[in-house]
């Protein structure tokens, strides 16, 4: 064989390929799941049952929607750019799944006598990852807008374009707050730091705040569901999708979801730590496995309590008007993490000049 | 402007407070309204494993009696047909045959008694017309069907269980409204 292949860690690759697997697979369970979750909570919150006829507790819900998209006709209209027009929503579930790489589902795992990290890929740069993929996102929703060839379609491109920019710059600007808190764009190295110290939300509730609320701009989740408002746009960028594309597109929206509340988790909210146990103590009295899993199971936790959370403040609150949506991004949460910024830096500057002007 | 009633509300237009502007009290607001609907009870019916007690004057489909001996009780008069705003009802007489006492009680019966049950507005004069109790609603109505020929209910459909060979379900078709011998 090549020198080459001999040098290679092909352990390491197979356990990567194993871990890609996994994590691509469950993103899509849950995001079947999340789809059943909605309706039932939507459900819930307006005095009904919701579904219930499909497997106990309608369970297989999800399953029966995935079927019949897969049924259902394929259309592509005659004026659409086709491959654009295929091409938009592949992108729209590509960027989602994209985001997981970087996310630390756990510490790691003793097996095999390897060291198995629970990350796909643990980048110095993961934030900055996150941010370019996610800003990718916004093409799914250009693409297919433009490639529909129909007036709607393209109103709610531009709108969902535009609104996903403007958000950006002031989860960006709040995100920064934080790095100067944690000193590395490594998403496993602040689980790490917060592990050992308290949760980030705590020094930084009003960056916490205006990321939640570009967390939800970013996903088209309601208020901020502008680009597919059914009243005025007849669903917007994916109106003239039918079958699977279309699956693609309200599947994409739950990745989103799933992924960025596992972002939020990670950044603010201590990630994988287990609260109120002393991971390291705990790992060395019960094995570390045994502790990797817990771990993966609290973070999880994080993420169902967060996905419930987009659900709710769904089906409270009413959309935005454009101009309210722009107001609200531009006049109000920009300034505000702007001032959010300049205090943790004033602050820092501070505590290193050990509390002395 | 004076207001036309007493309960008119002047509408407020005040700016809003800074506290209002804020929004997220607001919201806070309103997520906890939905919140507390999560656990409050649903008035949904789970339909076809349970069912809501009718009332006990709901008319519903009608039913061609029988009398104790298992006997149909209908003559053919024609009385119920007549009183039918809806024309609803049709039948054809035919006369008993010797051997057949047991199957009809009078000596004429209906040899084809049919309600179109599209047509029929469920009033009971029917009922009401009836010199012979034979006809009477029941608390059950006509389940949906795929042709407008099947909503035209021959005598199988209308005919109650005969009370010799059958009691169990003669029992059930009965109902609380069938008329009790007095």
């Amino acid at each position: 064989m090549h020198p080459i292949l001999l040098a290679m860690d092909w352990g390491l690759l197979l356990e990567k390929a194993v871990l890609i697997t996994i994590i691509i697979s469950v993103s899509l369970l849950v995001a079947m799941y999340e789809t059943w979750g909605e309706r039932k909570i939507a459900a819930v919150i307006q005095d009904r049952r919701g579904p219930n006829r499909a497997g106990p507790g309608g369970l297989f819900q999800p399953l029966a929607d995935g079927l019949k998209l897969f049924m259902k006709e394929e259309i592509i209209p005659t004026s659409s750019s086709r491959m654009l027009f295929v091409l938009g929503p592949g992108l729209a579930m590509l960027t989602a799944m994209m985001t997981s790489a970087v996310v630390p589902w756990s510490s790691h795992f003793d097996l095999f006598g390897r060291h198995i990290e629970l990350q796909i890929a643990d980048v110095n740069i993961g934030i900055l990852y996150i941010f370019g993929v996610v800003s990718m996102g916004v093409y799914g929703i250009m693409i297919g807008g433009w490639a529909s060839n129909n007036k709607f379609s393209l109103l709610a491109a531009i709108r969902g374009a535009s609104q996903i920019i403007s958000y950006e710059l002031a989860m960006g600007i709040s995100i920064i707050a934080l790095l100067m808190l944690t000193g590395s764009l490594s998403l496993k190295t602040i689980v790490e730091q917060q592990q050992h110290g308290v949760y980030y939300v705590l020094w930084q509730p009003l960056g916490f705040l205006i990321f939640l609320v570009c967390a939800f701009a970013e996903c088209n989740r309601t208020p901020f569901d502008l680009s597919e408002a059914e009243n005025e746009l007849n669903f917007g960028y994916h109106q003239e999708y039918s079958s699977m594309k279309l699956g693609f597109y309200l599947f994409a929206e739950y990745v989103n979801m799933f992924i960025s509340s596992a972002v939020m988790a990670t950044l603010y909210w201590g990630g994988y730590d287990i609260p109120f146990v002393n991971d390291t103590a705990f790992g060395q009295a019960h094995g570390q496995n045994l502790l990797a899993i817990l771990q993966a199971v609290s973070l999880f936790g994080k993420v169902i309590i967060f996905v419930f959370f987009f659900m709710w403040v769904r089906w409270t609150i009413p959309r935005f008007r454009y101009d309210q949506l722009m107001r609200l991004g531009w006049n109000v949460l920009i300034p505000l993490s702007l001032v959010n910024m300049l205090v943790t830096g004033f602050l820092i500057l501070l505590h290193q000049n050990n509390w002395h002007f | 402007m004076q207001a036309l009633t007493s309960r008119a509300k002047r509408v407020e237009r005040k700016p809003m407070t800074l506290w209002e502007r804020l929004y997220l009290p607001g919201i806070a607001k309103g997520m906890m309204i939905t919140f507390g609907h999560i656990f409050k009870r649903k008035p949904t019916v789970n339909y076809p494993e349970k069912t809501r007690p009718f009332s006990p004057v709901f008319r519903g489909l009608q039913v061609l009696n029988r009398d104790e001996e298992g006997r149909e009780r209908c003559t053919a008069c024609g009385l119920c047909a007549v009183a039918c705003p809806a024309e609803a009802i049709t039948m054809e007489a035919a006369e008993r045959l010797p051997g057949e006492e047991h199957l009809y009680r009078e000596e004429k019966y209906a040899a084809k008694y049919e309600i179109n049950m599209l047509r029929c507005i469920f009033c009971g004069l029917c009922e009401e017309a009836c010199p012979k109790d034979a006809v009477y609603l029941s608390e059950t109505f006509a389940p949906a069907n795929y042709t407008r020929k099947g909503f035209i209910y021959g005598k199988d459909e209308l005919l109650i269980p005969d009370p010799v060979k059958q009691p169990d379900e003669y029992a059930k078709a009965l109902g609380a409204r069938a008329p009790r011998p007095k």
